[in-house]
C-alpha cells in the first residue's frame, strides 16, 4: 500500500526524467541487438542510409547450409549439455558438503574456488596448454570440454551450496520424524528445495560453457571448432551479415533458458517457499 | 505393576553432554499413556534438549528410552513411534497441506486410498479441509500450526511431542489453539509431552508437569500441586508470583532468622478493618492489574504485595494484614508451609 501511495506523489519532472533514463539504458542495452537483428535480415545496410536496402534470408541459409558453421553449431550443442552435465556430477555433491557439512578447511575450500577466476584466465589457459601437449589432449573433444569445464565450477559449486545452506534443518527433521529414511529425506525435500539454485546453477553454467571462446580457441583450434571460437574467423571471412546471424543464433539458446529459468525461479517455490519463518 | 502395553515414555538415567556442557545431569521421567505433560522452564535448562533425546534427533550419552513400553534409545527418528510438532512448524513449503499431511503415510508405503482416507480425517479432524490444496505459504501461523499438527496426528503415534507450539501464534489465538489441542489430546487419549517456557500455558493444559532447572527435574507433579505446594524455592518462584522474605515465619509473623519464607500475594489479606491475626500495615502503592490490584504493604515486621480484589485501598491508608499462608524454605529445600 505505502508503494502505491509514494508513486502516486511521484512529480512529473521527476518521472520524465526517470523515463528517460529508462529509454536511454533501454538503447544502450537493446540497442546493439536490434542493429544484430536487422543486419541479419537485410541485404545491405550502410551508411548514410536509415533503413536497409531489402530484407532476405539469404545469409540464414548461407549459415545453415555452410558446412564449417553446422559442425561449429553442432559442437556447440553437443559440448555445452555434456560439460554442464560433468560440472554436476562433480560440483553438486562438492556444493552439498559445503553447504551443510562443517568440516575443516571449508572456508578455505569454497574461496578457492575462485582461484582460478581470479587470474588472468588467458594465462591459466597457455599454462594447462603445456600440459595439454604432453597429455596430447590439444584440438581434441576432451580438451575443450575439460577448458569449459573450469569456468562451470564456481557457478556450480557455490550457488547451489547457498541453496543447501538455506534449508532449515527442521524441515528434514520432519521428514525424518514422518519415517523418512535419510536418503529419501535428501531426495524429496533436500534436494527438491534447493532445485531453484541448483536450476540457476544449470543455466550459469551452461551459459558460460557455450559463450566460452578464449579457451576452447587456444586449446580446440584449428579441430574442433564451437559457435564462439567459429566467431573469429567468420568476422574476418564472411560477409557481416552472416556474423549477425551467428550472434543471434548464439543469443538463443541463452535468452530461452534465462526465461525458463526466471519463469521457475521467481514464480515457482524459491519465492514463495522460503517464507516460512 | 503397569503392563507393557499401557506404558506411555520412560525416561532413566538420562544424560547429554553438549560442546562440553552438561545439558541433561541423570534425568527420569515417567509419563502414563494418554497422558499430558509439560516440560516447563526458561531458556537453556535442557527441556528442547529431552524432547529432542525423545524424538530421536539426539541420542542421549547415557540412559534409556521406552516408548510404549520399547526401548527406541539407539532407533533413529524415523524408527520411533513418535511425532513431533515443530515450533516453526517445518511444513515443506513445496507441497500442498494435502501433500505435507500424507508424506507420513506414504513413506510408510500405505495403499493411495487409505492415504487419502487417513488424510482426509486428519485434516477434519483439525478444520482444514477447506485449505487442503493450499501451499503453507498461502495459509496463515494458526493454520499452518494446525496442519503440523494434523501430520503427527496422521501418523498415530505412541506418543506425541510439542515443542513449544503456541508461541509463535498471537496471545488471543494461543489460549484458543491450546484449548483445542488439550480437548483433541484428550479425545484421542494420546500419550503427549510439550515443552513450555510459559507456565500459564503449562497449568492450563498439563496432566503433570515436571519443572525443569539446569538439566534436572525440580519437581513433576499436578498443576495444583505445583502451585500449593513448590517443592523447592526455584519451583515456587518460577510458579506464579511470589513475596520472599528471610527470616523465620511464626503466628503470622515474620521474625529475625534465615529461613526463606514465601508468600503468594494472593495469600495476603488485606482489611480496613481489624480482623483476628491481621497486624496494622500502612499502603504503599496501588497497582491497577485489570482484574485485580496489586497492592504493596509495609508491616512492621515485613513489607508485602498483595492481591486484592474487592474493598480496594487507597495509597496512605492504614489496614489490617494476615497471612494467610507462607512456604518455609531451607536450603532451597520446602520444610512446611503454615
Amino acid at each position: 500500500m505505502a508503494r502505491v501511495k509514494s508513486r502516486q506523489k511521484t512529480s512529473l519532472p521527476i518521472r520524465l526524467s526517470l523515463y528517460f533514463f529508462i529509454g536511454l539504458m533501454s538503447l544502450f542495452i537493446l540497442g546493439p541487438l536490434l542493429w544484430l537483428a536487422v543486419h541479419a535480415f537485410a541485404t545491405n545496410w550502410t551508411y548514410p542510409n536509415l533503413l536497409p536496402d531489402s530484407l532476405t534470408f539469404h545469409w540464414w541459409s548461407k549459415v545453415f547450409l555452410d558446412s564449417a558453421l553446422g559442425t561449429a553449431i553442432k559442437n556447440s550443442l553437443i559440448i555445452s549439455p555434456i560439460v554442464v552435465l560433468l560440472s554436476m556430477v562433480i560440483c553438486l555433491p562438492a556444493a552439498y558438503a559445503a553447504g551443510r557439512l562443517n568440516y575443516f578447511g571449508r572456508k578455505t575450500f569454497l574461496i578457492g574456488m575462485f582461484a582460478a577466476n581470479s587470474f588472468p584466465k588467458i594465462g591459466l589457459f597457455a599454462a594447462i596448454a603445456t600440459l595439454y601437449y604432453a597429455l596430447n589432449l590439444m584440438g581434441t573433444f576432451v580438451g575443450v570440454v575439460i577448458i569449459q569445464l573450469l569456468g562451470t565450477i564456481i557457478y556450480m559449486t557455490w550457488i547451489p551450496a547457498a541453496a543447501f545452506a538455506a534449508i532449515p534443518r527442521n524441515l528434514e527433521e520432519a521428514a525424518r520424524d514422518a519415517g523418512a529414511s535419510k536418503i529419501r529425506t535428501f531426495f524429496t525435500i533436500t534436494l527438491r528445495l534447493a532445485m531453484p539454485g541448483i536450476l540457476v546453477a544449470i543455466v550459469m553454467s551452461f551459459l558460460a560453457s557455450f559463450d566460452e571462446a578464449q579457451g576452447s580457441y587456444l586449446v580446440g583450434a584449428p579441430s574442433i571448432y564451437t559457435m564462439p571460437t567459429e566467431m573469429y574467423s567468420l568476422v574476418q571471412n564472411y560477409p557481416i551479415q552472416v556474423a549477425a546471424v551467428f550472434s543471434l543464433l548464439l543469443a538463443f539458446p541463452s535468452v530461452l533458458l534465462i526465461g525458463i529459468a526466471r519463469k521457475h525461479i521467481i514464480g515457482g517455490q524459491l519465492a514463495e517457499g522460503f517464507q516460512i519463518k | 505393576m503397569t503392563t507393557p502395553s499401557d506404558e506411555g515414555l520412560i525416561l532413566h538415567g538420562l544424560s547429554k553432554i553438549l560442546g562440553g556442557r552438561t545439558i541433561i545431569d541423570n534425568l527420569d521421567l515417567t509419563v502414563h499413556k494418554g497422558e499430558m505433560v509439560s516440560l516447563l522452564g526458561p531458556s537453556g535448562c535442557g527441556k528442547t534438549t529431552t524432547l529432542r533425546m525423545i524424538a530421536g534427533f539426539l541420542i542421549p550419552d547415557q540412559g534409556h528410552i521406552t516408548i510404549a513400553g520399547k526401548d527406541v534409545t539407539e532407533l533413529g527418528p524415523e524408527k520411533r513411534p513418535s511425532a513431533m510438532v515443530f515450533q516453526n512448524y517445518a511444513l515443506w513449503p513445496h507441497m500442498s497441506v494435502f501433500k505435507n499431511v500424507a508424506y507420513p503415510l506414504k513413506v510408510r508405503k500405505l495403499a493411495h486410498a487409505e492415504i487419502e482416507r487417513r488424510v482426509h480425517e486428519a485434516l477434519e479432524l483439525v478444520n482444514l479441509m477447506h485449505h487442503k490444496d493450499s501451499r503453507p505459504s498461502q495459509i496463515s501461523g494458526g493454520e499452518q500450526q494446525r496442519v503440523a499438527l494434523a501430520r503427527a496426528l496422521v501418523q498415530e503415534p505412541d506418543i506425541l511431542l510439542l515443542d513449544e507450539p503456541l508461541s509463535n501464534l498471537d496471545a488471543k489465538l494461543r489460549v484458543k489453539v491450546r484449548e483445542d489441542i488439550r480437548e483433541l489430546q484428550r479425545r484421542l487419549n494420546i500419550t503427549t509431552v510439550i515443552v513450555t517456557h510459559d507456565q500459564d500455558e503449562a497449568l492450563s493444559i498439563s496432566d503433570r508437569i515436571a519443572v525443569m532447572n539446569g538439566g534436572k527435574i525440580e519437581q513433576f507433579t499436578t498443576p495444583q500441586e505445583l502451585y500449593d505446594r513448590p517443592a523447592t524455592e526455584y519451583v515456587a518462584n518460577f510458579i506464579g508470583s511470589l513475596n520472599r522474605v528471610e527470616g523465620s515465619y511464626n503466628d503470622g509473623l515474620v521474625g529475625a532468622g534465615t529461613d526463606a519464607i514465601g508468600i503468594r500475594p494472593e495469600d495476603v489479606y488485606f482489611s480496613h478493618n481489624e480482623i483476628p491475626g491481621g497486624h496494622r500495615a500502612t499502603v504503599e502503592l496501588v497497582v491497577p492489574r485489570g482484574h485485580f490490584y496489586e497492592v504493596y504493604l509495609k508491616r512492621e515486621d515485613v513489607a508485602l504485595r498483595a492481591f486484592v480484589s474487592s474493598d480496594i485501598p487507597k495509597h496512605g491508608d492504614i489496614g489490617y494484614v494476615r497471612i494467610n499462608k507462607a512456604l518455609i524454605y531451607q536450603n532451597g529445600h520446602l520444610v512446611r508451609s503454615a
